[in-house]
């Protein structure tokens, strides 16, 4: 079959064995036999290609969902949230709450891209060793955390987590916590001025239900939770992760906020 | 080279020390494959979300979203279950047990939930841990009926989301200095011997009157504990935190506060019914 046909053509670069008309290919020879061009055009077709998946993402209206409720880590959250980062929290639990059934019986509403607009990195994680955290926030009690970050297997016989009892012991006074707000800031996170100012004194009154913290929930509003919550005198990262934990997934009231179905 | 590969193929032209390149074409399959996958990545693109607009990307003809779908397949199971749900959600608490395809549903949903939401407390097997009760036995702190469980549950314990949540407060009686250090030696021996035997024998007279003047409110005057207040049996040789002396030192001088989120924010009414039914047959029930 093959054989009774014509042979085909030789190169189409090979310009002598066919009619003397110049098409796109043999144009295309000339990026083939020049590489700084062959480069520059490469460079090119690749940023094309990359603008055209990524600009979207920054106007499109279903991937900018305004999402009611979010606001900027308070100091002692933000400072529990870097313990988190450094100790690998993510390394075995995910942040991010897929949207499929199980997932949402399980850990409650799928995850809203907005609920880490002001995680710089995010949390989302690619393995899950422990359960998703997403929304792990008033799930449990302050004193389950604590007793669950001391020793696990406490109070979870099958849990293989490693024990953080060396976090209760570690007193933290915050003296940079205003430094780590301007990184964020540098970042896009809108830290105001004032909430700078008073970022080590926030991060006192948070961690402490009889200081006043009337400051703290008018900058950072109603819902962040005051309490001592690793039950110690002091400020501890216990403290910092518990309460950085606490609000994990909160922020978005869900009873009165319904996502577009078709984002 | 074979001259009859040659003449049926031809060459690319390139030609190095007489060595040429034979322009072999692409085999068949593979090119129509490759034509195939074209063909379905148009298709692909029109029937699916693909190609950014002005304002949002073409939603494809098919309509599809990951969204959409996770309801609808919430919707179908809350549609297959809705008749059940509903019935155990308006049944009378107390007559759930005795209706045979309710009990079971309830049991069953309810050993679900208890798995997802309590076993990190309560543990997978319901046997508690310490300072997390044990819900096998038949020792309860704010009761044991179907509808104290069922109160529990939905406002749960000392939590600050739930005004309704069930509160008491024991008093430091160490750290605020209500009772002297040598009180308190005297009322963990006068405890300790309620159940079992004291430390020192010798302090459980001065121990009864310090319980009686400072915890019999609370615990009443024969140490047998008050629900309403969720105040622990101290005559069962049951603890949550532990009856040794040191222990009980310790809980005397600094108090516990127990705490257990509220779940009617997130459990609907049969789920927390279910659960309720649950833990009230796995063995404690009253």
């Amino acid at each position: 079959m093959a054989q009774e046909k014509e042979p085909i053509p030789t190169s189409a670069t090979d310009a002598g064995a066919r009619p003397k008309r110049r098409t796109l290919l043999d144009r295309h020879a000339i990026l083939e036999k020049n590489a700084t061009l062959l480069l520059v055009f490469s460079f090119l077709v690749v940023t094309i290609g990359g603008a055209v998946e990524i600009v979207p993402l920054f106007y499109l209206q279903n991937t900018i969902e305004d999402v009611e409720g979010m606001r900027p880590y308070t100091p002692l959250e933000l400072t529990g949230r870097d313990i988190y980062v450094r100790e690998g929290c993510y390394v075995c639990h995910s942040q991010m709450i897929r949207p499929m059934r199980d997932e949402v019986e399980r850990y409650g509403h799928y995850s809203l891209a907005a609920e880490s607009k002001y995680d710089h990195p995010f949390q989302w994680g690619s393995k899950r060793t422990g359960p998703d955290l997403a929304r792990v926030g008033g799930r449990y009690s302050d004193e389950w955390h604590v007793d669950h970050l001391h020793n696990p297997q406490s109070v979870v016989p099958e849990s293989v987590m490693p024990k953080y009892g060396f976090l209760e012991k570690r007193m933290i006074e915050g003296e940079y916590v205003a430094d780590l707000l301007k990184t964020h800031r540098l970042v896009g996170v809108p830290y105001t001025d004032e909430m700078i100012e008073n970022a080590q004194a926030d991060f006192a009154a948070q961690a402490d239900p009889d200081s006043d913290y009337d400051g703290l929930q008018e900058r950072y509003g109603l819902k962040a939770q005051v309490r001592n919550f690793d039950g110690a005198p002091g400020v501890s990262e216990a403290d910092a992760l518990i309460a950085y934990l606490q609000m994990l997934g909160t922020l978005v009231d869900f009873s009165t906020f319904t996502p577009d179905a078709s984002r | 080279m074979s001259n009859d590969l040659k003449d049926k193929h031809g060459t690319t032209g390139h030609e190095w020390d007489g060595i040429e390149e034979l322009n072999t074409p692409l085999p068949r399959w593979w090119l129509w494959t490759l034509y195939a996958c074209i063909v379905w990545a148009v298709i692909y693109s029109i029937a699916y979300p693909a190609w950014p607009m002005i304002k949002s990307a073409t939603p494809g003809f098919l309509g599809y979203s990951t969204r959409a779908e996770v309801a609808a397949d919430i919707a179908a199971v809350e549609t297959s279950q809705a008749g059940i749900n509903q019935q155990l959600a308006s049944a009378e608490l107390t007559e759930i047990a005795a209706d045979g395809d309710l009990n079971g549903y309830a049991v069953s949903q309810g050993g679900a939930v208890f798995r997802t939401w309590c076993a990190q407390c309560h543990g997978s097997g319901a046997a508690g841990a310490k300072g997390y009760p044990n819900l096998l036995d038949d020792d309860w702190l704010w009761g044991g009926d179907i509808e104290a469980i069922h109160t529990t549950v939905s406002h749960g314990i000392r939590n600050t989301e739930d005004d309704d949540a069930r509160y008491s407060e024991m008093p430091a009686f160490g750290r605020d200095e209500l009772l002297e250090e040598e009180q308190i030696d005297q009322v963990v021996n006068f405890v300790m011997s309620l159940s079992g035997t004291p430390q020192d024998a010798g302090k459980v007279e001065a121990g009864a009157l310090v319980f009686e003047e400072n915890c019999a409110a609370c615990h009443t005057e024969d140490g047998t504990g008050d629900r309403e207040q969720g105040a622990p049996n101290l005559t069962d040789a049951i603890w949550l935190y532990g009856g040794d002396y040191a222990t009980l030192k310790e809980t005397v001088t600094n108090a516990r506060f127990g705490v257990m989120p509220a779940w009617a924010g997130r459990l609907n009414e049969a789920q927390i019914r279910a659960v309720a039914v649950y833990v009230h047959q796995l063995g404690g029930g009253e």
